[in-house]
């Protein structure tokens, strides 16, 4: 490789929010040789994706290039006037962002949005560019490739959309291509359809690639080298098998042991008891007319984790709302603790609402911005268990104290709510939160740390069961490592019930005892976790197993000679 | 407080905003302690009909020779007073109906924003003159008057603030502990819908403010003998005729204060459009 001429090189970046100055990217630099793809890894704040845009001297709102240098081909893009740098970016480096569906105007057909850019930069006729535009649709393996550009983009999914988006970056023939964690909102399935088709495009027309990922087994299928940043700093920077074998900074041997981890780890240690707490029977359940749960069966015992995993669509979350009360089911039965449970939350008693929490997704709309972590976790100690409680002083004062003045929090629930302060703290303790955070506010904390107070607000009511609804996938994968290890011990000394929903096999695998994979509404298989995993597989499950990147850097070669296998078999057949 | 900059909602507030609170702080202020800063009572005759300003009557006397500065002053009273009042109960009406609709959905919803579309349907100011001409004019059956017809407004910002909060996931686990319709609105949604409606209550306090003296030009406003501005811009109007400077004094008082409270209103709008809290993580 190094032998290429080099196409794009960042020396000594820096990059600085407009106000306050706070240092996002320091020092960084990044040498590309025409044809090799370079994969950038780290977690969310690591600046991988402003540094992704300043290869094209873009910085977004509020951050600024404050240093460095930016040659793509040996010209300094920094010293371009605007009009250099538009004549720069799109028609030699090119961008590919993490949510196409946000990314294409609904109001234009694809095929407009993909010729836009080289009709604009005068390369091609808009015949010249439709041609060329198929042409890719073709071998991004899009449907009807001479059709597919009249669509709008509400009549393409998400797969297809982040492959049109590919089309629309390769359409002026980029010397560069920026991708932006292009597969992270597909599901696994769709995942490695789209890095099976972006690595046959880079390879067919010998694009240089930045590669931006917080996960290191897809990057490890695609990318020559991997840089691994934190902080907005480079921890190091090497060959993808020598990162992965023999990770020379103790952070990247973190990162790697985490992902690892699900493939040695099998322990569950918990104990299940043999009661039931809650059994579903037979469920039916519609959106209107529209039928997304049939005929579901579910048991989930005392201690243990049951998990329901699929794509999104599979109903695996409608399934949360119906235990819940959310949506009542259609038909069929829910049996809690033996008896039935009413089908609506307005049916269901105080003390059922309580002995069935839920965990969300995202923390960061889970919990009230403006309430302290002590209202919080506090509430629903009060409220159901009535330890003094808020009813003391009108709430309506707390909240004007709170905001205007700022007055500690310890004083909203007066002296007869004493319990509920050291009850919280207790809580507090039991998410492995400082007591301290008390009168904090959720926008203080960091994503795992609203997880963890998410999780206490659910143990405030005493539960006996609670749903986690992908409570890891918004997490940085250290992050979730963490949670997932408090929802064990959390299980292992209370003796909670979980019922997982999730995507992610990992996590499947580190916390469930038995799992349910679910697909168009319908369990097509329901056992304990090993033998899910072990098979024989039902042909659903061996998809979503086998489309889950391993951390080898030729495991998508090996899916692949695997698939020609097939195919060559089922042809001789 | 340790830190020098004072700061009000946690910001700290531009030049033009401050010159804002000190055009409400004087105003409120001579609203305030009016009768002990007034030079004379206020339909007490002092002078013929528009003198000009002597050092007795620094701006000159009105249409029956009553000193004007003892008419603003006693003016600030009434009209801040009455739009003060309109405005804290249109907004009392328009939020509680509004998150209550948001909230309840259904038949609820519907009958309520129905109601209001209804009155939406006609005219503001046509309504406002035939029920006030029903009733007469007094000052409680304006205040009412006005406080109905604009907490329709209110109202209809109200929903949509709920709407989209109501779907947020805190609101629907504060619904799963079991918590009343009451208190979710007080906890849940109000403390995170106050930007918006704070600075819609400094727009909405001048619109009325407005729309008295409107009503007052009209002469179905406060009525004689109190001072208010609209009105007396009215009374005066005539001598406009004669090149004399006497409606000024009262249009200018009006313009300054909408000025002043919109300097803050701009400023509070300007908050919020900023990224902050939750959002800015989004």
């Amino acid at each position: 490789m190094t032998d290429k001429k080099i196409i794009l090189q960042i020396k000594g970046l820096r990059l600085e929010a407009v106000r306050g100055g706070t240092v996002i990217v320091d020092d960084v630099s990044v040498t590309l040789h025409a044809g090799e793809v370079l994969g950038l890894i780290g977690e969310s704040g690591a600046g991988k994706s402003t540094i992704g845009l300043s290869s094209m001297s873009y910085a977004r709102a509020g951050v600024h290039i404050a240093g460095g240098v930016i040659e793509i081909d040996g010209v300094d893009i920094r010293k371009l006037n605007a009009a250099g740098r538009r004549s720069v970016r799109g028609r030699r480096i090119a961008y590919v962002a993490q949510s196409a569906s946000a990314a294409f105007n609904p109001a234009h057909t694809i095929m407009d949005q993909v010729c836009e850019s080289p009709i604009l930069h005068g390369l091609m006729k808009r015949a010249e560019a439709e041609a060329w535009a198929r042409h890719l649709f073709k071998s991004l393996d899009l449907p009807d490739p001479d059709t597919f550009g009249a669509r709008y983009p509400h009549q393409a999914s998400g797969g297809q959309l982040q492959r049109a988006m590919a089309a629309m970056a390769m359409s002026c023939r980029p010397d560069i291509l920026v991708l932006d964690e292009p597969t992270t909102a597909l599901d696994v399935t769709t995942q490695i359809e789209v890095l099976i088709l972006l690595k046959s495009l880079i390879r067919e027309f010998g694009t240089a690639a930045l590669y931006i990922t917080h996960d290191l087994a897809v990057v490890a299928q695609v990318a020559d080298r991997i840089k691994v940043l934190r902080h907005g700093k480079e921890v190091e920077e090497g060959a993808v098998d020598d990162v992965l074998q023999a990770p020379t900074q103790d952070y990247s041997a973190r990162l790697v042991a985490v992902r690892g981890a699900a493939h040695s780890e099998r322990a569950v240690q918990s104990t299940v008891k043999p009661d039931t707490i809650l059994k579903l029977e037979n469920i039916d359940a519609a959106y209107g007319t529209f039928k997304v749960v049939n005929d579901v069966s579910l048991d989930v015992r005392r201690g243990e984790t049951v998990a329901v995993v699929g794509e999104s669509g599979s109903g695996k979350s409608t399934l949360a709302r119906i235990i819940t009360g959310l949506l009542p089911a259609v038909s069929g039965n829910i049996l809690f603790k033996g008896k039935e449970l009413p089908k609506t939350l307005k049916e269901r008693s105080k003390d059922l609402k309580r002995m069935i929490q839920l965990v969300y997704q995202i923390p960061d709309v889970a919990l009230n911005p403006r309430q302290t972590l002590l209202e919080t976790i506090g509430r629903p100690v009060s409220f159901y268990f009535g330890l003094g409680g808020s009813q003391s002083v009108s709430p309506g004062e707390h909240q004007t104290l709170q905001e205007t003045i700022g007055r500690p929090s310890s004083l909203y629930f007066g002296m007869g709510a004493s319990e509920v302060n050291k009850r919280t703290r207790e809580l507090l303790d039991l998410v492995e939160l400082p007591q301290n955070f008390l009168t904090r506010y959720p926008t203080e904390l960091s994503g795992g740390q609203k997880q963890r107070v998410c999780i206490a607000r659910a143990l405030a009511a005493n539960p006996d069961l609670i749903i986690l609804d992908e409570p890891t996938s918004a997490l940085d994968p250290l992050v979730a490592e963490e949670v997932l290890k408090l929802l064990r011990r959390l299980q292992a000394e209370l003796g909670l019930s979980y019922v997982l929903i999730t995507h992610d096999l990992d996590v499947v695998h580190r916390i469930a005892h038995r799992t349910a994979v679910m697909l168009r509404g319908s369990f097509v298989a329901f056992d304990t976790t090993e033998r899910i995993f072990e098979g024989p597989y039902h042909p659903y499950t061996e998809k979503l197993v086998t489309a889950v990147p391993v951390m080898r850097s030729d495991w998508l070669d090996g899916v692949l000679a695997k698939r020609a296998a097939n195919s060559a078999e089922s042809q001789a057949l | 407080m340790t830190s020098k900059t004072m700061k009000i909602f946690g910001h700290k507030p531009t030049t033009t905003a401050w010159i804002g609170m000190a055009i409400i702080l004087v105003n409120v202020i001579v609203a305030v302690f009016g009768p002990l800063i007034a030079p004379y009572s206020q339909s007490e005759i002092v002078g013929a009909t528009w003198d000009t300003s002597t050092s007795q009557m620094l701006l000159g006397a009105d249409q029956i020779g009553r000193d004007m500065v003892t008419r603003l002053i006693y003016g600030a009273r009434t009209t801040i007073g009455v739009a003060m009042a309109t405005t804290v109960i249109s907004f009392f009406i328009g939020i509680t109906l509004g998150f209550s609709g948001a909230v309840l959905g259904g038949w609820v919803d519907n009958v309520i924003s129905r109601l209001v579309d209804v009155i939406l349907s006609i005219p503001l100011l046509i309504l406002a003159l035939i029920i006030l001409g029903v009733f007469g004019s007094s000052i409680p059956v304006l205040i009412l008057t006005i406080a109905v017809l604009d907490s329709t407004r209110v109202f209809r910002l109200a929903r949509a603030l709920g709407m989209n909060l109501t779907v947020l996931e805190y609101v629907e686990a504060a619904r799963l502990r079991g918590e009343g319709t009451w208190w979710i609105i007080r906890r849940e949604i109000l403390p995170n819908a106050s930007a918006p409606l704070v600075s819609e209550f400094g727009l909405r306090f001048c619109f009325n403010f407005l729309f008295i003296a409107a009503l007052s030009f009209l002469g179905l406003g406060i009525q004689p003998p109190f001072a208010d501005w609209g009105g007396m811009v009215r009374e005066n109007s005539a001598a406009i005729n004669f090149g004399l400077l006497a409606p000024i004094w009262p249009a200018l008082a009006i313009t300054v204060l909408t000025v002043g409270v919109n300097l803050v209103v701009d400023w509070l709008l300007s908050i919020e459009s900023r990224p902050s809290g939750a959002q800015a993580e989004l």
